[in-house]
């Protein structure tokens, strides 16, 4: 009896590992971020004549979203109108990190698909974005009212993941910033 | 002989040519820190093309990744100093080498556990059919007179 048992349960760990290992997605890297204060920053802002952006512009809020984008990426362009829709309905304040980016690049791509941002910071160099650990635009942090990072979310947003991962989040963060 | 002797410089070219190319060189006033450099980047991993290490990885980041470790090394920092840099950033993942910690400890020791397991089902199978071998004689010798028969009888029939 035993001779057949060990083999199959065997096989059905492997099945199992096999499963789950495959499932995952080896560019969701987990950051180290998560649960840390916000890197700190002080790059200049997109729009002629606009003051500094820095990590302070990013706290006060319940939560804040701070998107990684480039005109460069197209998956920015994908993401784009469910980032754009996601901060409306939620009524979010949106900051923008311009990464690696030439800044008339990056004024015409928002004047063509249109701006959601209230604030965009650019850096030209990646220096803040490696500060950050950005390694595949567009990513997306959430952070809360004391500056720390809360999510990290690598690629395109989509319904999907605003549904089942951010909105929750979000609930749970304004709940929290009540008490 | 004279396209052999060219196939095999266009060979070595490609491949000592090819990444020496793609990544953009990093120059230290002091040997010393050019080595530490040199030494640290294959241990590190490109995290945009993930089965590259820093030191061969064309992709941008990889490029901007490596002018940040440069520069720490100017600046006189150990190794650890470097690896905690990017640990702080990018996680555990960035180092080829990662620490033995509790969630490493599956990838650190997993494939002894896995090696023990199979010398162990090794062990206990060669032992069954020791000991079944020893119950049972091989052939009977009523058996063994109708095998000599049978090849015998085979010669016979040999050309």
């Amino acid at each position: 009896m035993m001779r057949f048992v060990a083999p199959l349960i065997g096989f059905l760990v492997l099945v199992a590992l096999l499963y789950v290992g495959l499932g995952l997605n080896p560019r969701e890297v987990p950051s180290p971020l998560v649960g840390r204060p916000a890197p700190a920053f002080v790059l200049p802002a997109l729009e002629a004549g606009a003051s500094a952006v820095s990590e302070r512009d990013l706290t006060g809020a319940p939560v804040t979203v701070f998107n990684i984008w480039a005109s460069w990426c197209a998956a920015c362009i994908e993401e784009h109108p469910v980032l754009s829709a996601w901060v409306k309905r939620r009524d979010l304040p949106l900051v923008g990190l311009n990464y690696k980016d030439d800044p008339d690049a990056a004024r015409a791509w928002l004047a063509r698909f249109g701006n959601p941002y209230h604030k965009i910071a650019v850096d030209r160099e990646g220096r803040v974005g490696i500060d950050w650990g950005v390694y595949g635009v567009p990513e997306t942090f959430l952070v809360d009212r004391a500056g720390i990072i809360r999510y990290k979310h690598i690629g395109p947003l989509t319904p999907q993941v605003v549904a089942e991962r951010l909105d929750p989040l979000i609930d749970r963060m304004r709940a929290e910033a009540q008490r | 002989m004279k396209q052999t002797v060219r196939a095999v410089v266009m060979i070595v070219l490609a491949v000592v040519g090819g990444p020496a190319m793609a990544v953009t060189p990093q120059h230290f006033e002091d040997p010393a820190q050019q080595r530490q450099y040199e030494q640290l980047l294959p241990e590190l991993r490109c995290l945009v093309c993930q089965n590259e290490t820093l030191a061969e990885s064309e992709a941008p980041l990889a490029d901007d990744l490596r002018r940040e470790v440069a520069e720490l090394v100017r600046r006189g920092e150990s190794d650890a100093e470097i690896r905690a840099f990017l640990v702080a950033r990018y996680g555990d993942f960035v180092l080829y080498r990662p620490p033995v910690k509790t969630v490493t400890y599956a990838l650190w020791f997993g494939p002894f556990a896995l090696l023990l397991v199979g010398v162990g089902v090794w062990f206990t199978v060669a032992r069954r059919q020791r000991r079944m071998g020893a119950a049972a004689p091989v052939l009977s010798a009523d058996e063994r007179r109708r095998v000599r028969a049978l090849l015998e009888r085979d010669e016979d029939k040999a050309p």
